[in-house]
C-alpha cells in the first residue's frame, strides 16, 4: 500500500516557541486519519502545515509522493473544511462552490458539471442559490464539505468540523461523514478534540500532545493498549483508574493486595520489579454474578452513585483509593454499600511509574 | 364572576409608571434644547443674513428674518465675488478643491485598504515595525514637515522632468510638443501626494482592523482554493468592507475639503481650494463688507461635508462600531 501523505522530520517553530518537533507520521492511501488531541497540542498546526498554510521551519512534507513542502496550498491537491465554516458570505452557495474552480480557470461547463456531482452527493441542491447567512450550521457545513469536494482532491483535511453544531446534527453529520468516506475512499486527515468523533471515524487514530505524536494506532489499539498514561488517561470517559504500586515477580502488589497479572501481554515480556501504575477502565470492571468467572475479586465501599439511565456509575474506594466503576443502568446500589467487583488482568494497562510507558 | 370574586383580593403591585412629564426629564430635555439652540444659532444667522440685502443688513437687526428675500448674494458668491484679479467667485475654488479631492480620496483609499489588507493577512518579516513606524507618522505635528515637503515637491518635480527628458527630442522628431519643466511644488498634483500621503497612517490603521477582524479562516479557505493576493482582495475582502469604506470615504472628504494649511502652502492663487478663495474673499480689506455674500460663501464650502455626513449617517456608525468589535 502507497501513502498518501508522507510527514518527514517535520518542525515548526513560532520565534522561540517549538510547536512541532521532528514529526514523523505516514497516511496510508485512502486512510481515515484522526489527529486527536486537547487544545493547544499542536494538531490543527499540523494540519495547517499539510494545508500549506503555514511555513515549516524544517523537514518535509510530501503528498502523493511530490515533495510540497513549499507548494501552494491550491498546487497541493489538497481540500480543507474548517471550524467556523469559512464560507464566502456574499456569494451564493454555488459562487461558493465554484471560486476555487473559477480560480483555476476550469471550462465553464466543467465548473457546472463538478458543482452539480457535489451537491447531489452532499443533498444541497435545492440551497445553491441561497447565500450562506440563510443556511443552518449544518447546511453550512455541509456546503464547506462540498467546496472541498469539488476540487476532486486526493486529500480531505478537516479542522474540527462538528465543534460549532449542536449534539445532535454532530451525531447526525458523524455519520454523513463516515459513508462519504466509505462512497469516496478519499484520504482523510481529521482534527478534532472529541474522543467519540475519533473512536467512530478513524482508520488510526494519532494522539497529540506537546507537539508530538504519543500513539498512533487503530481505535481499538489507543483504548485497549494505550502506549503510556497520558493516552490511557486521555482515551474513555469517564477516565480509566490509576492504582499506584509496585510490580514484583509477575503480579502487581498494592498495599497489603497482590493482583497477579495472569493473562496480560506484557509489551516485551516480563519485566523486572518496579515501581509502577495499574489502569483499569470502569467499564471493565464486572459485578453480580459475573464477578465468580473473574480472576481477581474484591470488595469495594461504595462511595456515591451516579444513574445516567443508560449506565450507572459507581464512585467506590478499594481500600483507601478511589475507584469508579461504570455499571448497566438498571443496577441497583446504595450509597454506603459493599459491592463485589471482579477484575481481569488481561485488559487492564500497566506502566512504568518513571517512564509513564507502557510495560 | 367567579373569577372576579376569586380576584378581588389581589391589589395591583409593582412601581408607578413613570410620568412623561417628571421633573428628571424637564431637565433633561430642557438642557438639551437649550444647547442644540446654542449650536444652531449661529447657522441660523447665517442663513437669515445670507438672504438679506445690504441695506437691510445695515438696519442692524441680526436675528430677524430677511424683510426681502434675496439670492443675489449666494449668485455673487458663487460666481462673481473677486480674490485678487479673478472675478468668478467661489466656483473656481469649488472645481479646484474637486480636482484636488478626487484623485487624493481614490489614491489614498485604494494605497491604505491594500496596505491594511496586507499588514493583516500577509503578514511579512518586519511587518509589525512597519506598522508601528507607520503608525508614528499619525504623531507627528504637520508644521514640522511642512518646508521639507516644499523642498521634496521642488525637488522631486525637477526629477521628473530630468527623467523624462530622455524622451524630448523623440517627441520633437515625432512633431509633438516636449516635456516642459514639471512642477510639482504649486500644482494641484503636487497637493493630491501631500494629502495621500498624510491620509496614509489613519487609514491604514483603520482597514488593517477592518481586515484584522474578517475571520483567519476564511482567508485560509480562499487561499486553498487558490486565490492569490489581489484574488482574496477584490473578491472575499473588498465586497465585506463597504462599511469602512465609507468611514474612510467620510475622513478624507471632510479632512480633504476642509483643509486650509496645505491649500495655501502647496498651490498658487489661480488654482486656490475654496476653504482658500473663501478667506480670501471673506477677509478681503478692500471695499465694503459684504455680510451677506461672506455667509453664502461659507453656507456653500461647508456644504460638501454636509451632505457627505447626512448621505451617509447610518454606514458611518456601523463602520466604526464595525471596525471597534474586534481589532
Amino acid at each position: 500500500m502507497s501513502y498518501s501523505v508522507e510527514i518527514k522530520k517535520l518542525d515548526l517553530a513560532f520565534g522561540a516557541v517549538k510547536v512541532l518537533q521532528e514529526l514523523d507520521l505516514n497516511i496510508h492511501e485512502g486512510e481515515f486519519l484522526v489527529l486527536l488531541g486537547s487544545s493547544g497540542c499542536g494538531k490543527s498546526t499540523l494540519l495547517n502545515c499539510i494545508a500549506g498554510l503555514l511555513e515549516v521551519t524544517d523537514g518535509q512534507i510530501h503528498i502523493k509522493g511530490q515533495n510540497v513542502t513549499w507548494a501552494e496550498p491550491s498546487e497541493r491537491g489538497i481540500g480543507m473544511v474548517f471550524q467556523s465554516y469559512a464560507l464566502y458570505p456574499q456569494m451564493t452557495v454555488r459562487g461558493n462552490l465554484s471560486f476555487g474552480l473559477k480560480n483555476a480557470k476550469l471550462p465553464k461547463a466543467e465548473i457546472e458539471e463538478r458543482v452539480a456531482r457535489a451537491a447531489g452527493i452532499l443533498q444541497i441542491e435545492a440551497l445553491l442559490d441561497r447565500k450562506p447567512g440563510a443556511l443552518s450550521g449544518g447546511q453550512r457545513q455541509r456546503v464547506a464539505i462540498g467546496r472541498a469536494l469539488v476540487r476532486d482532491v486526493d486529500v480531505f483535511l478537516f479542522d474540527e468540523p462538528l465543534s460549532n453544531l449542536d449534539a445532535k446534527l454532530r451525531v447526525d453529520l458523524r455519520v454523513e461523514l463516515k459513508r462519504l468516506h466509505n462512497q469516496l475512499q478519499n484520504t482523510m486527515i481529521y482534527v478534532t478534540h472529541d474522543q467519540v468523533e475519533a473512536m467512530t471515524l478513524a482508520d488510526r487514530i494519532a494522539v497529540m500532545k506537546g507537539g508530538a505524536i504519543m500513539q498512533l494506532g487503530s481505535p481499538d489499539e489507543i483504548y485497549n493498549r494505550p502506549r503510556n498514561l497520558y493516552v490511557a488517561d486521555f482515551i474513555g470517559s469517564p477516565s480509566m483508574n490509576f492504582l499506584e504500586g509496585q510490580f514484583a515477580d509477575g503480579s502487581f502488589r498494592i498495599d497489603d493486595m497482590a493482583m497477579p497479572m495472569t493473562g496480560y501481554e506484557y509489551v516485551e515480556g516480563q519485566p523486572s520489579n518496579r515501581a509502577a501504575v495499574i489502569g483499569i477502565r470502569p467499564e471493565h470492571v464486572v459485578t453480580g454474578e459475573l464477578v465468580g468467572n473473574a480472576p481477581l475479586q474484591y470488595t469495594v465501599d461504595v462511595d456515591l452513585v451516579e444513574p445516567m439511565g443508560s449506565d450507572t456509575l459507581i464512585y467506590a474506594k478499594l481500600g483507601q483509593h478511589g475507584f469508579r466503576i461504570r455499571m448497566d443502568g438498571q443496577a441497583i446500589v446504595k450509597a454506603g454499600e459493599a459491592l463485589a467487583i471482579g477484575i481481569d488482568p488481561a485488559r487492564a494497562s500497566l506502566f512504568d511509574k518513571a517512564s509513564e510507558n507502557r510495560i | 364572576m367567579a373569577d372576579l370574586n376569586a380576584n378581588a383580593g389581589v391589589v395591583p403591585q409593582g412601581p408607578k409608571p413613570k410620568k412623561r412629564l417628571s421633573r428628571g426629564n424637564i431637565f433633561l430635555y430642557g438642557t438639551l434644547i437649550v444647547v442644540s439652540l446654542y449650536y444652531l444659532l449661529p447657522l441660523y444667522v447665517m442663513m437669515v443674513t445670507s438672504l438679506k440685502g445690504m441695506p437691510e443688513i445695515r438696519m442692524g437687526n441680526v436675528f430677524g428674518p430677511p424683510l426681502e428675500i434675496t439670492y443675489q448674494p449666494w449668485v455673487k458668491a458663487w460666481s462673481e465675488a473677486c480674490t485678487g484679479i479673478n472675478c468668478d467667485g467661489l466656483s473656481r475654488g469649488f472645481w479646484n478643491s474637486v480636482w484636488i479631492l478626487v484623485p487624493s480620496l481614490v489614491l489614498s483609499i485604494s494605497i491604505a485598504s491594500v496596505n491594511g489588507y496586507a499588514l493583516a493577512n500577509w503578514k511579512f518579516k518586519g511587518s509589525e515595525t512597519f506598522f508601528t513606524v507607520l503608525i508614528i507618522g499619525a504623531f507627528i505635528p504637520y508644521q514640522t514637515m511642512l518646508y521639507p515637503l516644499v523642498i521634496m515637491l521642488r525637488e522631486s518635480g525637477d526629477g521628473i522632468t530630468w527623467l523624462v527628458s530622455w524622451m524630448n527630442p523623440i517627441l520633437e522628431a515625432l512633431g509633438m510638443e516636449p516635456f516642459g519643466r514639471i512642477r510639482l511644488m504649486g500644482s494641484l498634483s503636487g497637493l493630491v501626494i501631500v494629502h495621500s500621503i498624510f491620509g496614509m497612517p489613519i487609514l491604514t490603521l483603520l482597514f488593517r482592523n477592518y481586515f484584522a477582524s474578517v475571520p483567519e479562516e476564511l482567508f485560509k479557505a480562499a487561499r486553498v482554493d487558490g486565490a492569490g493576493f489581489w484574488t482574496i482582495y477584490f473578491k472575499i475582502m473588498l465586497p465585506m468592507a463597504l462599511p469602512i469604506f465609507v468611514v474612510a470615504i467620510i475622513l478624507q472628504v471632510t479632512g480633504i475639503w476642509n483643509d486650509f494649511l496645505f491649500g495655501v502652502i502647496y498651490t498658487k492663487p489661480n488654482i486656490y481650494p475654496m476653504t482658500v478663495q473663501l478667506n480670501n474673499i471673506v477677509n478681503s480689506v478692500q471695499g465694503v463688507k459684504e455680510y451677506n455674500v461672506n455667509m453664502a460663501a461659507t453656507l456653500l464650502t461647508g456644504l460638501v461635508p454636509l451632505v457627505i455626513y447626512f448621505a451617509s449617517g447610518k454606514l458611518f456608525v456601523r463602520g466604526i462600531a464595525a471596525g471597534a468589535v474586534k481589532g
